[in-house]
């Protein structure tokens, strides 16, 4: 053991990253965060479309892509809440059953009571957060797992939305604020007006971290590592504006979904709140002792999901132009935790990216999709996705004994 | 006069009917590695417990550089510059060095408030790279996962984040009992890094040789009670395995 100037401390490691094979991938790594992350997600991404792509050439369309954006917002929503929860180290069974209470509420009061629409959103957020609080209380204060809570919840918010929506079973909501989120679009000009702020802000983020470790003098991930995240978000940004302006443009829900999904992205990485998240969900034990709030925090997690499970609720009455006892049901809360898992999320906590499940949640939107193009029923659709959730997860598990391997 | 960093003076501590110390003195100055030892059962961990704040002892004085104090809660004992570090570590090997070197008391700054405060990564992790270097640990690369790290490093980042957060006395439990040779002795040089920058350390050790390796000076618990403290120099292990089962010196034990 050496004493070593800060220079020394960095050098091994410089080594390491400039020498041999282990270079290229090392950087990679750098630049998509500590592990392989979501190189898998992509992988398996890229080979879904491929697939549906030879079989019907109408796959990857403008008009499908904005189709698909349409039909994955819900479960996007609700796996971004289920990687939170995830993360640290507790699960949220209740989210579809939360979704479904959700919408069913949003339904009754604009439609029976006639609420403006944003008090009526304000109460919807209020309630699924007011869910989600409640069962982060019992979960925390009671002791009891948030397996066997949420599981209660499951039930008991589903016979609720049933309660709230009576014996005709289903309600239409007009309101043309709903409605627009998932049937309206930005306009052209609008469209690449939002690519270009998008790419602005990410462009200033990254330009005061480069700063801040200048100043710090700060070793690792270098100039280049900004530069290709600053590279790859305008290129999907644009991209992403150029082919959706040549069907109707972006879909709002894009919007709501992707901001969401920034700003819990930027909880999760960047923030005090979000560091204790993943630290308790890798040692619980260690964050009490340490001092960080952790009851505080868990009860908060569980919170956060609920509220997304109102916007997921909002999202699907806004699909349906109305809101049905079916709305939350069904697969829709498996298919969030496997799109989180897919997205390598870790069952066991301490690990999971929020940018992660989006793409596990645009594989199992993109499965669904391209199976109903191909005319094939749910069961097909349900069987390939549970076929990719285990690929998924296996494919996770020898990349962990991989890295255990190599002792990383 | 000089007082020592801590010194303790008839502790006692029962358990129901169990009485686990009956009146234990202690003392430990700074710069000093003074080394615990004692059969199982002998009351070390109940004795260290009564330091960190954990255990609260039922009589005695406690007196932290010459002053009566009264360690009631750990955040009382880290308030008074003492720190704990238990055999688990207590590490989250999820998170990188840095983060678990300032976890639960992470820098932040703007743009939102409290917990929403937005993480001083760069300046965390220069203090920790200074942190380490002064603590003499070869961690390569503070961004990778503790889950990653050796067993002495583990070792070096929880004694860092002692060292982080103002700690006068480090108190370390049975730091290497699950190490192998190599890792050992890179603990046992750590811990001869932290008495030669005035910090007073006391460890808890089954393992003479890295005791006599280390300590300055040897005190001995037997069934919850004082059995002598030796110059670590002036005293061989027989005279402590003697001193720790009460029986005669027992030739060639070691």
């Amino acid at each position: 053991m050496t004493l070593a100037t800060p220079e020394q401390v960095a050098e091994p490691g410089e080594i390491e990253e400039l020498s041999g094979e282990g270079g290229y991938s090392r950087r990679l790594r750098g630049a998509f965060g500590a592990d392989l992350g979501p190189l898998p997600v992509i992988v398996g991404l890229i080979a879904v479309w491929m697939f549906f792509q030879t079989q019907n050439s109408n796959f990857l369309t403008a008009r499908n892509l904005s189709n698909l954006i349409l039909q994955m917002a819900v479960v996007t929503v609700l796996a971004m809440a289920t990687v939170v929860v995830m993360v640290a180290g507790e699960i949220d069974l209740s989210l579809g059953s939360v979704t479904g209470v959700t919408s069913a509420l949003l339904g009754v009061l604009l439609t029976n009571h006639h609420w403006s629409v944003w008090a009526a959103l304000a109460a919807t957020f209020a309630v699924g957060a007011g869910i989600g609080l409640l069962q982060g209380a019992v979960t925390v204060f009671v002791g009891v797992p948030s397996f066997i809570v949420t599981l209660g919840g499951f039930l008991a918010w589903a016979g609720l939305q049933l309660s709230l929506i009576g014996s005709e079973g289903d309600l239409p909501v007009n309101n043309s604020t709903i409605t627009a989120i998932s049937n309206n679009y930005l306009s052209h000009a609008a469209g690449w007006v939002l690519a270009a702020a998008v790419v602005a802000v990410v462009t200033a983020v990254e330009a005061a971290r480069v700063r801040d470790r200048r100043q710090a003098g700060a070793s690792g991930a270098a100039v280049w590592v900004s530069l290709v995240r600053v590279g790859a978000v305008a290129a999907a940004s644009f991209g992403l504006v150029a082919l959706l302006n040549t069907n109707f443009g972006v879909p709002y829900v894009l919007l709501v979904f992707g901001g969401v999904a920034l700003a819990l992205g930027w909880l999760m990485q960047r923030t005090i709140f979000g560091r204790h998240i993943y630290a308790i969900g890798g040692n619980r034990e260690a964050s009490r002792r340490a001092g960080v709030p952790v009851s505080a925090v868990r009860v908060t997690v569980l919170g956060i999901s609920g509220l997304l499970a109102g916007l997921a609720g909002v999202i699907a009455t806004s699909n349906l132009y109305g809101t049905s006892a079916g709305v939350g049901g069904g697969i829709l809360l498996l298919e969030a935790i496997a799109a989180a898992v897919i997205g390598g999320a870790s069952l066991f906590g301490g690990r999971g990216r929020v940018y992660q499940a989006v793409l596990g949640a645009l594989v199992v939107a993109s499965v669904e999709n391209g199976l109903a193009l191909l005319g094939k029923a749910a069961s097909t659709e349900d069987m390939a996705t549970g076929v990719i959730l285990v690929l998924a997860v296996s494919l996770d598990a020898f990349n962990r004994r991989r890295r255990a391997a190599a002792g990383q | 006069m000089t007082h020592p960093f801590l010194e303790l003076r008839g502790i006692r501590k029962r358990f129901g009917g169990v009485t686990a110390l009956r009146g234990v003195d202690l003392e430990v100055n700074r710069g000093e590695v003074v080394a615990l030892v004692g059969d199982n059962g002998a009351g070390k961990s109940t004795l260290i417990k009564t330091v960190a704040g954990v255990v609260r002892a039922d009589s005695g004085e406690f007196l932290v550089d010459g002053h009566q104090a009264t360690l009631g809660s750990p955040h009382a004992a880290a308030e008074l510059g003492i720190a704990t570090v238990y055999q688990d570590l207590a590490l989250c090997e999820n998170l990188d060095v840095v983060a678990n070197l300032f976890l639960g008391g992470e820098l932040g700054r703007r743009p939102l408030f409290g917990p929403l405060r937005r993480l001083r990564e760069p300046e965390m992790e220069r203090r920790a790279r200074e942190t380490l270097s002064e603590l003499g640990a070869n961690v390569p690369n503070l961004r990778r996962p503790v889950a990653g790290l050796s067993g002495g490093q583990r070792q070096a980042v929880a004694v860092g984040r002692a060292l982080l957060w103002g700690s006068k006395l480090v108190i370390l439990d049975e730091p290497t009992a699950a190490l192998g040779v190599k890792q050992t002795g890179q603990v046992l040089e750590l811990i001869r890094t932290l008495a030669a920058r005035g910090q007073a350390v006391l460890f808890i050790s089954h393992s003479l040789p890295d005791v006599f390796a280390v300590a300055d000076r040897i005190a001995v618990l037997r069934l919850g009670a004082n059995a002598g403290t030796f110059g670590a120099a002036d005293t061989s292990a027989a005279e402590i395995v003697a001193a720790m089962t009460g029986g005669e010196t027992l030739a060639g034990a070691a």
